[in-house]
């Protein structure tokens, strides 16, 4: 997804432990004052960095972090998430899965639009009916995929009319049928695809997209409120009643186009949060900011995907052997730490730290500590069962700030194992992706941003048999069949125990060698308090304040 | 002189069409497509992708897509861009604000060539000249990037002189820190070049003749020298121009000015066809019509160009 790759350009993060995140409302500094959000003013105006939307402002047409920032605030969803990934009611007054294919949802009377409009079911069905569509061709539609009557079949993808699975029960309760087990849905609710939609939308979906109308925390700050290219100003939307109420004055988010420049612009207090701390700042971020700052494990799950197609690496006995050896030959530690600054954590599983159930202890993940001795030891095995001959090679895009850490990996490997290991350069994104997806590649990078804070997220979507992201090809019956049971379990403990297990299959198998977490860094400014950064590395905004 | 001006007005249509094709066959034959690249690292299946390129008309064949673009230029239609604004409205945005600062620049850079060129020349030889040497060396040998971020840090985040970024406040006035650091990044050349050519006139016989004449040296070295020297200092203004257009990319960046800088890389990275030939199109119209003033402006200052034409 298009949020993935701007966080993998851009964003850089730190190895703060996940205690942090829990246990600290205020944000990641030892502070931690979180019993006194009333410090700051109420009508101070937050400034925030941001990029211009790629799409026009439409739920399911956004896809990229820059315009979803401006989304998550002017709309509400009918869950919404904390800063842990755990889920919270918004819209909703109560959502039941009554089976795994089967959900009925009930939003709170009395809520409204900022025009006026009150939100009904109908609100919600109509804008997914919408995004749905496959004439709409928006690119969130695959949200939708999992609902009766959407079709992914050949050319056609999308809904041909309106989704079968959606059933209007009255005003404020509607039902959502699946078209195959998805216990997990409830959970993906809160992204902003499944925002609702007001009728005035429907007149012209385009002039909506440019000034939208929403049910949020906040909303556009009068005409022009959106400057293209320079800044997007939001206002508290006095209507609003749900956990996101706004504590500050609005949100101005500004657009930059470098990280550099929205550093410089919090270090002279032209912006009060920013959620990346440029590359070039990493050595000296601590002592600009002092506590100010936060850099933490985020929903970001980095590897390198061996493909099933390299040869010597097939999916048998010396294809194991040879994977456990590369995982065992890269120095995690050593490569987080010089390469990135901290701003990575080694990677102990398939997950994120951020998500609801993951583990540190996964059985079979030792395999990703660095053990040169063994690595030789095992690549040696492989070798008596087949000579491996040629170089190994590691795919990336140029274009994403990759080549440091492709050669640092690529330099352990070789170190370790006496191969020839190296980095194979491809201009821009569109190129490296073509050479993927026509297997011109070895092994390549890979990089995940969960679209929402659940383990089947950063499996399912990743690793099943002919799911759309399993770009290297992998296949298990095992796997698979472990991954359906945990996501057709209606109980979320049962859910992750299945999901954990799927994961020692790929420990065993190595389709994908973990690397790391990425971080979010972000920083403040002096005055402002209560910065808290949510499970997608977007600050959550709503509870910001700042002296004035 | 009229017929003259004609002439090279109308020769920016042929130029305009040349460039267009070139770059229009230029960003299609880059490999990669560009919208599996909107979808970063989750991949939409071929269905929508397909849906997306028609609607780009990506689809069609590149000089049935060419023609509809030049066709969509007569109408004054240049096209979308993926976020579905008018690429003309963009350019409209963005190309003013990328106008003002190269104006700025180039002002800055003119008026410190002019005045320690002059000077140098003047004084050739001594501390001050040689001083001046080393200092153009510096800033010619320094990159741009790095002037840029020591200025921002240093009179932007510690002395706060000047606001770091510009964002949204792009008048003149807000203009001023990228202009400098533009100004600066020019000036060397051009201030090297006032001085050598003032050198050589001030050795001219007829600088001899007017002090004999008995004029006074207030005015043989401003009218008389300073005049006949400012011919290549023009040429090299209208180089400077382009450059200071298309070079603003880096500076547009760091100081985050919305002009044409970001935008333009953006869509290269895309693949945004009609944002990006529409953006190199100015460009290049840009450069002829400055070439043009340029040339114009040889006439004024040199009686023979203008009577010879």
């Amino acid at each position: 997804m298009k949020r993935n790759k701007i966080a993998l350009a851009g964003i850089t993060l730190l190895g703060a432990s996940s205690i942090v995140l829990a246990g600290c409302a205020s944000g990641g500094g030892e502070t931690g004052g979180s019993e006194s959000p009333a410090e700051g003013s109420s009508t101070a105006v937050i400034t925030t960095n941001g990029n211009e939307p790629q799409n026009p402002l439409l739920p399911a047409m956004t896809n990229e972090v820059g315009g979803g920032k401006i989304l998550d605030s002017i709309f509400a969803g009918l869950i919404s998430y904390e800063a842990d990934g755990s889920v919270v009611n918004d819209v909703a007054e109560n959502i039941t899965t009554d089976s795994p294919t089967q959900l009925t949802v009930k939003i709170k009377e009395g809520l409204t639009f900022s025009d006026g409009e009150e939100v009904t079911a109908d609100n919600f069905i109509k804008a997914w009916n919408y995004a749905a569509q496959a004439e709409s061709a928006h690119n969130a539609g695959y949200f939708f995929e999992d609902i009766e009557g959407f079709v992914a079949e050949g050319d056609v993808y999308g809904a041909e009319g309106d989704l079968t699975g959606l059933k209007q029960v009255d005003d404020y309760t509607f039902t959502i049928t699946l078209n195959k087990p998805a216990s997990d849905f409830a959970q993906r609710l809160g992204y902003s695809a499944f925002y609702p939609l007001p009728d005035v939308a429907f007149e012209d979906m385009e002039a909506f997209g440019e000034s939208p109308i929403g049910n949020g925390p906040y909303m556009l700050d009068g005409e022009g409120a959106w400057q293209h290219d320079v800044r997007i100003d939001l206002t508290v939307n006095p209507d609003y009643d749900g956990p996101r109420k706004a504590v500050n004055g609005g949100l101005d988010i500004v657009f930059y186009a470098t990280q550099e420049a929205a550093y410089a612009d919090l270090l002279s207090g032209n912006v009060d949060v920013i959620d990346a701390i440029p590359d070039a700042n990493l050595e000296t971020y601590e002592s600009d900011l002092g506590d100010r700052f936060v850099n933490q494990p985020a929903a970001v799950f980095q590897s390198v995907t061996i493909p099933e197609w390299l040869p010597g690496f097939a999916t048998d006995e010396e294809g194991r052997l040879r994977r456990a050896a590369i995982s065992h030959s890269i120095n995690r530690e050593e490569i987080t730490d010089v390469v990135f600054k901290g701003t990575r954590t080694p990677a102990t599983d398939y997950t994120s730290p951020v998500i609801d159930g993951w583990s540190d202890s996964v059985p079979g993940n030792e395999v990703l500590d660095y053990d040169p001795e063994l690595a030789k030891e095992l690549w040696a095995e492989a070798d008596a069962i087949n000579p491996y001959e040629g170089e190994f090679t590691i795919a990336y895009n140029a274009d994403g700030a990759h080549q440091t850490w492709v050669d640092a990996v690529a330099n352990s490997i070789s170190n370790t194992l006496g191969i020839d290991a190296v980095g194979e350069p491809f201009p821009d994104f569109a190129t490296y992706l073509d050479a993927r997806d026509n297997e011109q590649v070895g092994a390549f990078r890979a990089g995940w941003q969960a679209d929402y804070p659940g383990l089947y997220n950063f499996l399912g979507p990743l690793y099943a048999t002919g799911a759309g992201s399993n770009d290297g090809k992998y296949s298990s019956e095992e796997f698979d069949s472990l991954i359906a049971e945990g996501i057709s379990a209606t109980n979320p403990e049962d859910a992750n125990a299945k999901f954990q297990e799927a994961q020692t299959v790929l420990f065993t198998d190595l389709p994908s060698i973990p690397l790391w977490y990425q971080n979010v860094t972000g920083g403040w400014a002096e005055g402002v308090e209560n910065v808290e950064f949510g499970w997608n590395s977007v600050p959550l905004f709503h509870q910001i304040t700042k002296a004035e | 002189m009229a017929t003259y001006i004609l002439r090279r007005i109308l020769q920016v249509i042929p130029v305009f069409i040349g460039a267009t094709a070139l770059i229009y066959f230029m960003v299609f034959g880059m490999p990669g497509d560009p919208i599996a690249a909107l979808f970063g690292d989750r991949q939409p299946p071929q269905a929508v992708i397909d849906q997306i390129r028609a609607r780009y008309m990506l689809d069609q064949p590149l000089i049935v897509q060419y023609l509809h673009y030049l066709g969509g230029i007569l109408r004054f239609d240049f096209g979308t861009t993926f976020s579905g604004q008018s690429v003309i409205e963009v350019l409209g945005r963005t190309f003013p604000v990328t106008l003002r600062l190269a104006v700025m620049a180039i002002l800055i850079s003119f008026v410190l060539s002019i005045v320690i060129g002059a000077t140098s020349a003047l004084l050739k030889g001594s501390w001050y000249d040689h001083f001046q040497l080393v200092l153009a060396l510096v800033f010619i040998a320094v990159p741009i990037f790095v002037l840029a971020f020591l200025a921002q840090y240093f009179l932007g985040v510690q002395l706060a002189w000047f606001k770091p970024t510009v964002g949204g406040q792009n008048d003149w006035g807000d203009l001023w820190l990228p202009a400098i650091v533009l100004g600066f990044s020019v000036y060397a050349a051009s201030m090297r070049l006032t001085r050598s050519s003032m050198i050589e006139s001030l050795g001219q016989d007829w600088v001899r003749t007017a002090y004999s004449k008995g004029l006074s040296r207030g005015r043989v070295v401003p009218v008389h020298v300073l005049r006949n020297s400012l011919i290549p200092m023009v040429t090299d203004i209208a180089t400077n121009f382009g450059i200071l257009m298309v070079g603003a990319t880096v500076t547009e960046g760091i100081f985050n000015v919305p002009g044409v800088g970001a935008t333009l890389y953006n869509a290269i990275i895309r693949h945004e066809t009609p944002t990006v030939v529409s953006f190199v199109t100015v460009f290049v119209v840009v450069y002829v019509l400055v070439n043009l003033v340029v040339d114009l402006l040889y006439g004024l200052l040199d009686p023979r160009i203008r009577y010879v034409k």
